[in-house]
């Protein structure tokens, strides 16, 4: 419990301290709002910059400005994006759903199929499917995922033209109706697999790699004596021990998996929060971009208390050393 | 016979051209544009550019529009009138238009939209010398002027004079801050607006209840943001999108020009009139000597960079008024490619090789937005070579960082480019008056650039109603500060409206405004 207790308040400290080291690198950046609206208006004057900074803060000391953010981020207020004129939290919340849709679809299914695919070549390390495993894998995790995601476009869009360019949904499709959530999926295939192309590879290699190492160790050797078949031996003893590897990596890169989406979504417009960071970030929002990174803190702090939880559920031995 | 044979056919081709050209608009169908950005909010009367233009003319009609040969035609305005000395315009508006709402457009409307631009908006000669708005009746507004102010009209135009309902936006101490700007909007244009997703996509749907009887043509048009200029090309060539504009890489133009269905136009750019040039500060050493910029702008072979460079999709330009516009240069120096007139100017000035063969040592910025920019820094590095100038290019990490380098007079030269916006009242003096050296303002006399002489022309031309002189003391300007050299004119930016001509009939390219005038004529075939 005490430790429950302990890393929260760790999370909290952590977050604050994201908070103000965000906004002091932030501020540093050449150029604020008042410059991307005159820049986008395609001139200005110096009255109507004055009163664009004075409507959002800007006119105020640097110490006044991190003090009242900080105090608006305690109440749980992420501030007005400057561009969209829309509160933040409801800007990140109207992307959470594309990103995660995208993300844990991507995750799920590498994670998945490259275990299975890491299993089944574990079996014969000198197969053919083995060899195949290995290829993939090289291949997956070397090429870039911008020039995977065009290869893709130029296959399914322009020469097989049976997938989608860009977006989330054609937007004249009525909402909430089965083929809105059909057009949706049709949407997902292509960054989907664009995404789930880099893990898979990584996920398959480390799956073969993690279950050779066990089924080569002694208890293997005993459950085989004990006279179990291969498919009991591999599912139930094997498998058990080589997935925690894959549980730890897995954990580590559902937070960085938000940056490989931004590429991704860039390249196929999909309305997620990496785009919105990538955007914002060029556009000078402040808010904006102080809210995704201080939403993507909570997400990494989170999923690392999920990773040490599921480590507990799979593994007896953590459950019990940090009990003790 | 095989001449006679070709004959026949383009004959045929032609009648059939003719026969899709007197082709009667058809009601219905939904439009679907793409752009690369999307704008935060569509109110025109709080910022310009042409992410709130596109869509805000087609939710918010204005007082007058224009053809595509600069003469101003009614719009929300039945009729004006100026008087004859040029300090009262009086704009008398039709009595059957509506806002989306149901409330009726009146004098009242018109007076806070245009107080709404003078408080609010970027470019501020445009009302600067409206000092009081009457509204005699519901129908009259006046507008008195300290100064004639020709450019008026233009100003009453496009997204540069709509006008937005007092009843929405009149209660409010910050309209920057208004939800109406993005989501709900109440308007008068032709669309209205149905749904709006930041950053996404805006749809926008027939107004019923349009003031000019029988438009817009079309149901709906889908405004789809696609920032990848490779996904907006499939997108075309697929028929996923019927129109794009402001398309400008040379590479991509002409892959689409392999294309039978799609129509390239540089019509519809006249009035924005974008120009890119080499700008030098000419409070720099050595630009504080007007021979070494006129050096400069000799040894740039300018037909190399719109054939080249820029695909032959761009045109040439000698002078501050975009070649498209009634004011464009005529007479100027074009600064023929002349390699030893500039060396010569060079050693004139002081500058002469040292050791290494070089005279003068200096930077390069460039707007980091792609690959053109970043070519033609390089071909103007490759180029002053050859006169004995060692360039350093400096690359900016964004665009702000950019505008905030060059704003602040932080630069020695640099590529930039400028809109004209109309009137040159409102886009070429602030590049030339000794009055606009405001740093840390974006696209102002950056240059720094000192001239009395241009100084009073400039005054003189911003007044002037009759459009022949006025026309001629704009040449007079333009010949005086080619001959300074402040800037090495170079091209017109090269923007190209796409579109399918199976699908779109009437595109709005036929108006200065381009694409940032109402859609109420086009349709689907």
């Amino acid at each position: 419990m005490t430790v429950i207790v302990h890393r929260l308040l760790n999370a909290v400290g952590l977050l604050l301290a994201v908070v103000v080291f965000n906004f002091i690198l932030l501020s540093m950046v050449p150029g604020d709002i008042a410059d991307t609206l005159a820049g986008e208006s395609g001139g200005a004057s110096a009255e109507v910059m004055a009163e664009i900074r004075r409507t959002y803060g800007l006119d105020q000391p640097f110490h006044i400005q991190l003090a009242t953010y900080v105090g608006k981020v305690a109440r749980g207020d992420l501030g007005m994006s400057y561009y969209f004129n829309l509160p933040v939290s409801e800007l990140i919340l109207g992307r959470v759903a594309p990103t995660l849709l995208l993300v844990v679809t991507a995750l799920v299914l590498a994670i998945l199929i490259g275990t299975l695919f890491g299993v089944i070549a574990s079996r014969k390390p000198n197969g053919a499917f083995s060899h195949f495993v290995t290829v993939l894998a090289l291949v997956g995790f070397s090429a870039p995922v911008f020039w995977t995601a065009f290869l893709l476009i130029v296959l399914f869009v322009a020469m097989l033209e049976i997938m989608p360019l860009s977006g989330l949904v054609d937007p004249t499709t009525p909402r909430g109706t089965l083929a809105w959530y059909l057009d949706v999926l049709h949407h997902l295939f292509l960054p989907v697999l664009s995404l789930s192309s880099i893990y898979l590879a990584a996920y398959s290699r480390l799956a073969r790699a993690s279950m050779m190492d066990v089924l080569g160790s002694d208890f293997i050797r005993t459950a085989r004596a004990k006279g179990l078949g291969e498919t009991s031996v591999t599912c139930k003893h094997a498998l058990r021990n080589a997935v925690i590897p894959v549980i730890t990596i897995a954990g580590l890169q559902f937070s960085h998996i938000f940056s490989g989406a931004v590429v991704v979504e860039t390249v196929f417009t999909w309305p997620g929060l990496g785009t919105l960071a990538f955007e914002s970030i060029l556009r000078g929002d402040t808010p904006a971009i102080m809210g995704i990174l201080f939403f993507s803190a909570m997400i990494v702090i989170v999923v690392n208390l999920l990773t040490d939880l599921a480590y507990r559920i799979v593994d007896p031995r953590i459950r019990s050393a940090r009990n003790a | 016979m095989r001449k006679l044979l070709v004959a026949l056919i383009s004959a045929a081709l032609s009648l059939a051209a003719a026969a899709t050209a007197t082709a009667e608009p058809k009601q219905g169908g939904t439009l679907t544009f793409s752009y690369r950005i999307i704008a935060g909010h569509f109110n025109p009367a709080i910022a310009s550019g042409t992410p709130t233009g596109i869509p805000g003319t087609q939710l918010f009609a204005a007082l007058l529009r224009f053809d595509d040969q600069w003469n101003p035609q009614p719009y929300l305005a039945e009729s004006w009138e100026i008087s004859d000395d040029g300090r009262k315009v009086t704009v008398k508006l039709r009595d059957n238009a509506r806002f989306h709402d149901g409330h009726p457009i009146t004098s009242e409307d018109v007076k806070f939209s245009i107080e709404t631009y003078q408080q609010q908006h970027p470019f501020k000669p445009m009302y600067a010398p409206v000092q009081s708005i009457d509204t005699p009746d519901p129908l009259t507004a006046v507008f008195n002027l300290s100064d004639p102010h020709p450019a008026i009209l233009l100003a009453f135009s496009s997204q540069l004079g709509v006008i937005i309902p007092k009843h929405v936006y009149g209660d409010t101490d910050n309209i920057r801050k208004h939800p109406q700007n993005s989501q709900d909007v109440v308007g008068s244009g032709p669309f209205k607006l149905k749904e709006f997703k930041p950053g996404e996509y805006i749809i926008m749907e027939r107004n019923d209840d349009y003031f000019l009887e029988g438009r817009p043509y079309l149901d709906r048009i889908v405004y789809k943001k696609i920032s990848e200029t490779t996904s907006r090309v499939i997108s075309l060539e697929k028929n996923d999108v019927d129109m794009t504009a402001f398309e400008s890489d040379a590479e991509f133009l002409n892959r689409l020009k392999k294309n039978g269905h799609l129509t390239l136009t540089p019509d519809g750019y006249s009035a924005i009139g974008p120009l890119e040039w080499l700008a030098f500060n000419t409070r720099n050493e050595p630009f504080d000597d007007k021979r070494v910029r006129q050096a400069f702008a000799y040894a740039l072979d300018k037909e190399f960079i719109v054939n080249v460079l820029y695909g032959g999709y761009a045109q040439r330009s000698t002078g501050p008024i975009h070649p498209g516009s009634v004011f464009g240069p005529k007479d100027v120096n074009p600064y023929r490619l002349d390699l030893e007139k500039a060396k010569a100017l060079l050693d004139e000035a002081g500058y002469k090789p040292d050791g290494d063969g070089i005279r003068v040592r200096t930077t390069l910025d460039f707007i980091p937005a792609g690959g053109a920019w970043k070519r033609k820094a390089e071909y103007v590095k490759a180029q002053l070579k050859k006169i004995g100038v060692d360039v350093t290019i400096k690359a900016s990490a964004d665009f702000r960082g950019w505008l905030k380098t060059v704003s602040n007079h932080e630069f020695d030269m640099t590529l930039d480019s400028v809109f004209n916006w109309g009137d040159p009242v409102i886009g070429v003096h602030r590049t030339y008056q000794s009055t606009n050296i405001r740093k840390g303002v974006p696209w102002h006399n950056t240059q720094q650039f000192q001239n009395a002489e241009v100084d009073a022309v400039m005054e003189q031309a911003g007044k002037e109603l009759d459009q022949e002189k006025r026309k001629a003391l704009y040449q007079e300007m333009q010949r005086l500060v080619v001959a300074e050299a402040p800037i090495a004119f170079l091209h017109t930016s090269p923007y190209h409206t796409v579109y399918n001509h199976e699908r779109v009939g009437n595109p709005p390219v036929k108006s200065i405004w381009g694409v940032c005038s109402p859609w109420d004529e086009v349709y689907i075939k």
